[in-house]
């Protein structure tokens, strides 16, 4: 990834922000120019808030280059609770846990680093909900 | 001694981060002793892969946020305490800023005192608050510490951290009664620019070093306060193992009960700048409204800042609004040494 691109897509890689379109008031993700549900120019920022569920996923074993590092890791379309369906990598989760429907919050974490002395970047990965003390 | 600041300033928001896996000291025993050393801790957490200080740090701020319930872009510094940076030149403060929304209008920076980085960024936040630049200040204490491969502290070498957002004592889920640093120049513990793995100097490390700080700045707050050891609910010092931490608080004249719930080293290892804030706010998550909490770290190199504090009735109500530091102990999975060296990057790929 350029430079200029992780610099570009930082905001909605660090912390899913995205957009509301003041047309027909859906939540837009990735943020663009048109709203892709009712063509009209797309909305003001909004960070969406990490929550969603696993609509369907796979595990990888045969990876991108600059992925070697992390395999075999599961990726996963996630639909995020305000609707936009996003893929994305899963963390902190045993492949043979995943299941569709798998309720998964959105953390910030290392996506790759280019070799020992280029860039580390950064972005939206989802994790099983980190459970809580009642 | 530091002067107080002009306004009181206190905690509005705590939050923690540590990783998921965990590496008992019976596996480091085995693969360097045969079993037949014995490991100063039950288990330290390792960092995944696809973590480091920064994102450690994004998820104990995030947990700060929803604790202190404020606008990020209120937020007027952002500083890391870390000496486990992921870049030697680029700041982590800039990575943490923008994931919670707190830029541009922000000091953004990274502290390096060995494990005291974390209280140092808190006492230049007190400072930063307390003189009205800012409202809020994010100060953070976080690492991935390396423990070189069959040395002694790569039975504690830990992962995680602390993240807190200092604001106006009126605000505050902690008010910060008074603060104070005792620094020597003692060469106890470092790394050298472009070594992968720190260096120590053995037993020098407890005393002077760990001994010769902590001890002092713990005793000059309570003469400073008037206060007895008695008088403090809770304590919690920085623990690169545990018998450091035990014997000075033992010095000190505290009693088990009191460093009870901050004692975290046996479950995570040492979180070096993270390290006795973590355990502060394992405090913070069972404290009642009116304790007072005695917290020092210690950085080598070497010096300790020692901070009296007193918990308000808002505690309450923020205890349960971000995860709890038992929350992502309880989150343990147990890994190999094989496991471990892979995730901790020890091993020749290329």
């Amino acid at each position: 990834m350029a430079i200029a691109t992780t610099w570009r897509t930082k905001r909605q890689r660090y912390s899913l922000e995205g957009e509301v379109c003041p047309t027909c008031h859906q939540a837009i993700f990735p943020p663009r120019d048109v709203c892709p549900h009712c063509s009209e120019p797309a909305g003001p920022v909004h960070t969406l808030s990490g929550r969603g569920e696993v609509y369907s996923f796979t595990t990888m074993y045969n990876v991108p280059r600059g992925f070697e590092e992390h395999r075999p890791y599961t990726v996963a379309l996630v639909k995020l609770d305000e609707g936009p369906l996003v893929t994305a990598q899963l963390t902190d989760v045993n492949e043979q846990e995943v299941q569709i429907g798998m309720r998964v919050e959105m953390v910030t974490r290392k996506l790759r680093e280019e070799g020992s002395e280029g860039q580390i970047i950064y972005g939206y990965k989802f994790r099983p909900l980190l459970q809580q003390s009642a | 001694m530091l002067n107080q600041p002009v306004k009181p300033v206190g905690i509005v928001g705590y939050g923690a981060y540590i990783p998921r896996y965990r590496l008992p000291g019976a596996e480091i025993s085995r693969i360097w002793s045969h079993g037949a050393e014995r490991s100063p801790v039950k288990e330290k957490a390792v960092p995944g892969l696809d973590e480091d200080t920064a994102t450690m740090s994004v998820e104990a701020a995030r947990n700060a946020l929803a604790r202190a319930q404020i606008d990020p872009r209120e937020i007027r510094a952002v500083w890391i305490g870390s000496e486990s940076h992921p870049y030697a030149v680029k700041p982590t403060g800039t990575i943490v800023a923008e994931a919670i929304g707190a830029t541009p209008a922000t000091q953004a920076a990274d502290w390096q005192f060995a494990c005291k980085a974390g209280t140092e960024a808190m006492q230049a936040g007190i400072g930063f608050v307390g003189s009205g630049m800012a409202r809020y200040v994010l100060a953070i204490g976080m690492d991935t510490a390396q423990g070189r491969p069959g040395d002694a502290l790569e039975y504690t070498a830990g992962a995680g951290g602390a993240a807190f957002i200092l604001g106006p004592a009126d605000e505050a889920v902690v008010v910060i009664q008074r603060s104070l640093s005792y620094v020597s120049d003692t060469t106890d513990f470092w790394r050298r620019p472009g070594s992968h793995y720190p260096r120590h100097a053995e037993r020098f490390s407890g005393d002077p070093g760990y001994f010769g700080h902590v001890i002092p700045a713990a005793e000059q707050m309570m003469e400073l306060m008037g206060a007895q050891p008695g008088d403090y609910d809770h304590v919690v010092v920085h623990q690169p193992n545990v018998k450091f931490p035990v014997r000075a608080m033992r010095a000190l004249g505290f009693r088990p009960e009191q460093w009870q719930a901050g004692l975290l080293v046996p479950e995570i290892g040492n979180t070096y700048a993270g390290s006795a804030i973590v355990g502060l706010t394992a405090i913070l998550d069972v404290a009642q409204p009116g304790q007072r909490i005695l917290l020092v770290s210690y950085g080598s190199g070497a010096g300790s800042d020692a901070f009296d504090l007193r918990v308000t009735e808002r505690l309450l109500d923020v205890q349960r609004r971000a995860p709890q530091t038992w929350d992502y102990i309880r989150r343990r999975v147990v890994i190999d040494y094989a496991t471990y060296a892979r995730l901790r990057g020890k091993l020749a790929t290329t």
